[in-house]
């Protein structure tokens, strides 16, 4: 009987995928306007959601953040974890006609990203070797065996380029990146500064039958409220995360032709918190951060301020990332024990600043409600202003006492959380290293250990044990897991289906007449 | 004394005016007593209609915020930055328009270039600019709405003082052997004060406006509730919370009208000869 289930379940499947409809155009809105399209040289989200249907990397993510085929068709690991074995699609071209094979995939990882990429360089430290053994076999091999490696094949991380146009050139400056040439299911067409950017169809994509759609349209539109207008006249199809104002979505998800997922953020994870400067002013006392904990209402913020998306996160690792544990302490809203504690520590009124994300409207409410969280426990606070540029220079250059932000974690704590939390990420000049000043020896070689551990189980012990730890200390005040929910017009299908959703999913997705 | 209030009230709308202002200005004052708790707390579910809740009449905004409190804390900052800021604007442009008028050659020439200078850029663009650089504090903003403003006023006043200047009663002045100082600050500036005022008045007007822009594109202090800053912050939901964009913009509406009338009114009253409108 199990067996029968299973069978029509395949079958089921199998009719499901022959439904898939070819041809079709898609709007989607981008925002704000990527800087570039080169995406091993840019990374940043805007560049990513365009670049990633243009280049491609070894593998993809499922929303479980299980690897899946992408230029790779299998993939090996040794017992040991040291030596990754990737074996590639045949016949796989270039968008210029160029047949790509393994030596791009070693000049991408070993020469090209090795120079302009930094955090992939965090985990090609590890890296000994990369090598091709022939055309369509490339080997990694490790010094320790690395864990997240797995986790570092996504496109935005590790975008295989062409070599035959990159090597022996100055990469920042070669002219083939205003059109760039990769192996994606999408090629550029064209891009009409401040208006469109113009994807068209890989006719000679190795999968057989997709990409399904005949061309993509990346809309530029400056204003959130125009933005959600165009989503409401059918000039765009798609609203990917955090492209208009939270009550906007709220208000769009009510018509019934909108569908919405929370998906297709596992790998990034936003994970909000405020930065508190560890080193000076009230902030540098652990029962003033730990006072800060309690103080804060972060069920409301979400409620009201987010609309019911996200999740109250409980220390410094997302719950949608590997290795998390919510075995850690308890921060939930409880004035009296922030009043407590500050009453302990002796605080005397010294006011403090918040420093909220110059990023609209939803982070500057949300720094007011803070304000307002912290005031009932008596705490004196003023909040600061800045632009995006400012913002940058006061948390790089630790000018603040609690300032917003939010970080992506990329599927593993070594990747996305390690770096805010140890001594050897302390320096000026970067908002996304250790910008509260956090120093703890004994818990700096557990991370480093844990990053290099063999075995799941292992490294959860580790992982348990380090987020157990510096959830009591509070070196950062743990805000929320955001959700950005995608919308979409319904008859668009199969949009979301990877861990960084419309990042890289255009590939599967179709249109329904 | 007399004379000046009954020619002021005939103008009807000077009167509505001034009962408005009057109001505007009481309830600034007295914003504290009815509102204990500040215009931040946050007092009840958020997007509460208005009229529909009891101690809450106007509803409350995208955090739970009494909409009425807002209202009244925001007068004062409105009255605040367009009062000081026009002082400052006075303090600038009347002594270089005066200096300008009475001495004329090259330091008429020197000072009216210096205005053209301010008065090229757009009043707008430049306090923009001006409270970007600064950073957004209520002292900057006052400063920049200043700093903006002041250049009509010189050119007003060195108009004033160029005609007042050629008249026989400074001549007289002149013969007496008073001093060209006595001369300016005693015999014309007060000669020159009514349309000062008159401008003056709709300054204030102006500067309210300007500040209420500002804080609409985020640009105001971040820790002062302000008309402009609930129009910004409610236009996102503007489709579905109306009342928290109307009753800012009701209550800049009411304030502005009512110093243009009071100026229209000062004007009437002030400049008798003038009487524009053939009143009876």
């Amino acid at each position: 009987m199990k067996h029968l289930l299973t069978t029509s379940f395949l079958v089921a499947a199998a009719t499901g995928a022959f439904a898939q409809e070819q041809g079709g155009r898609l709007d989607i809105v981008v925002q704000p306007e990527p800087p570039s399209l080169m995406l091993g040289l840019v990374q940043n989200g805007p560049t990513q959601m365009v670049a990633g249907h243009i280049y491609e990397s070894l593998l993809r993510y499922d929303t479980d953040l299980q690897p899946q085929p992408s230029l790779a068709k299998s993939w090996e690991i040794s017992e040991d974890g040291l030596t990754y074995t990737f074996h590639l699609h045949e016949g796989v071209t270039w968008h210029d006609g160029e047949p790509f094979s393994a030596e791009d995939v070693v000049f991408s990882a070993d020469e090209f990203l090795r120079e302009t990429h930094s955090r992939l360089r965090v985990s090609l430290n590890y890296v000994e070797s990369i090598t091709a053994p022939d055309a369509n076999t490339v080997v990694f091999q490790l010094s320790e065996p690395f864990g997240p490696f797995i986790n570092s094949f996504e496109a935005g991380t590790m975008p295989i380029v062409p070599k035959h146009i990159y090597a022996g050139t100055d990469y920042a400056n070669n002219e083939m990146n205003a059109t760039p040439i990769g192996t994606g299911p999408f090629k550029f067409e064209a891009w009409e500064k401040g208006s469109h950017i113009h994807l068209v169809k890989n006719e000679d994509y190795y999968l057989d039958g997709k990409p399904y759609l005949d061309e993509v349209f990346f809309r530029v539109i400056p204003d959130a409220a125009s933005r959600a207008v165009a989503f409401e006249t059918g000039e765009a199809d798609v609203l990917p995360g955090g492209s208009i104002e939270n009550w906007d979505v709220a208000r769009l998800m009510e018509d019934e032709d909108t569908c919405s997922t929370g998906e297709g953020w596992e790998f990034l994870a936003p994970h909000s918190f405020m930065w508190m400067n560890n080193r000076e002013g009230p902030t540098s006392d652990e029962r003033f951060r730990q006072a800060v904990m309690y103080a804060m209402d972060r069920e409301f913020v979400r409620d009201v301020v987010w609309n019911g998306f996200g999740k109250v996160a409980t220390g410094p690792v997302s719950s949608r990332t590997n290795f998390y544990t919510d075995d850690v302490t308890d921060y939930s809203h409880d004035p009296d024990k922030a009043r407590a504690l500050l009453e302990e520590m002796g605080y005397d009124g010294e006011p403090v600043r918040i420093l909220p994300l110059p990023y609209g409207e939803t982070w500057q409410r949300w720094a007011e409600a803070v304000k307002q969280n912290l005031q009932e426990v008596g705490i004196e606070v003023e909040i600061d202003s800045a632009d995006v540029a400012g913002w940058n220079q006061k948390t790089s250059e630790w000018d603040y006492d609690l300032a917003f932000t939010y970080l992506y974690q990329y599927g593993d704590p070594a990747l996305g959380t390690a770096r805010n939390y140890l001594e050897d990420q302390i320096e000026k000049g970067s908002p996304w290293n250790n910008v509260e000043g956090y120093r703890n020896p004994e818990l700096d070689a557990k991370w480093a250990e844990a990053a290099v551990t063999l075995g799941k189980e292992e490294r959860q012990k580790l992982y348990t044990e380090i987020q157990q730890e510096i959830v009591e200390d509070a070196p950062v005040a743990w805000l929320l897991e955001l959700e950005f929910p995608t919308l979409y017009d319904c008859k668009v299908q199969d949009l979301v289906t990877t861990a960084i959703g419309v990042n890289d999913g255009l590939r599967d997705t179709w249109i329904k007449q | 004394m007399s004379d000046f209030w009954s020619r002021f009230s005939r103008n009807r709308g000077a009167i509505l005016g001034l009962v408005l202002l009057a109001a505007v200005i009481i309830v600034a004052l007295i914003a504290p007593l009815i509102f204990p708790k500040g215009p931040w707390q946050m007092v009840q579910r958020p997007f509460l209609t208005p009229f529909a809740t009891e101690g809450l009449p106007l509803g409350t905004d995208t955090l739970g915020r009494d909409v009425a409190a807002g209202l009244a804390y925001g007068a004062r900052v409105s009255l605040l930055v367009g009062l000081v800021s026009t002082l400052v604007a006075l303090a600038i442009g009347v002594p270089l328009g005066a200096v300008a008028g009475y001495y004329g050659g090259w330091v008429d020439e020197a000072a009216m270039r210096f205005t053209e200078f301010f008065q090229t850029i757009p009043n707008f663009a430049l306090a923009i600019v001006l409270v970007a650089i600064l950073e957004p504090t209520l002292t900057s903003i006052t400063l920049a709405i200043a700093i903006v403003s002041w250049p009509p006023v010189a050119r007003l006043v060195r108009a004033e003082v160029l005609s007042l200047s050629k008249r026989e009663f400074v001549d007289a002045a002149q013969l007496a052997g008073l001093s060209n100082r006595r001369i300016l600050l005693g015999q014309i500036l007060p000669n020159a004060m009514s349309p000062i005022i008159v401008m003056a008045s709709l300054m204030v007007a102006t500067a309210i406006l300007l500040e209420s822009s500002l804080a609409f594109l985020g640009l105001g202090d971040p820790n002062i509730m302000s008309w402009g800053y609930m129009i910004g912050a409610a236009r996102t939901v503007i489709r579905s919370a109306w009342w928290l964009s109307f009753f800012p913009g009701l209550a800049i509406v009411i304030t502005v009208l009512a110093l243009n009338l009071i100026g229209e009114g000062l004007n009437d009253a002030m400049n008798p000869h003038l009487n524009r409108k053939g009143r009876a």
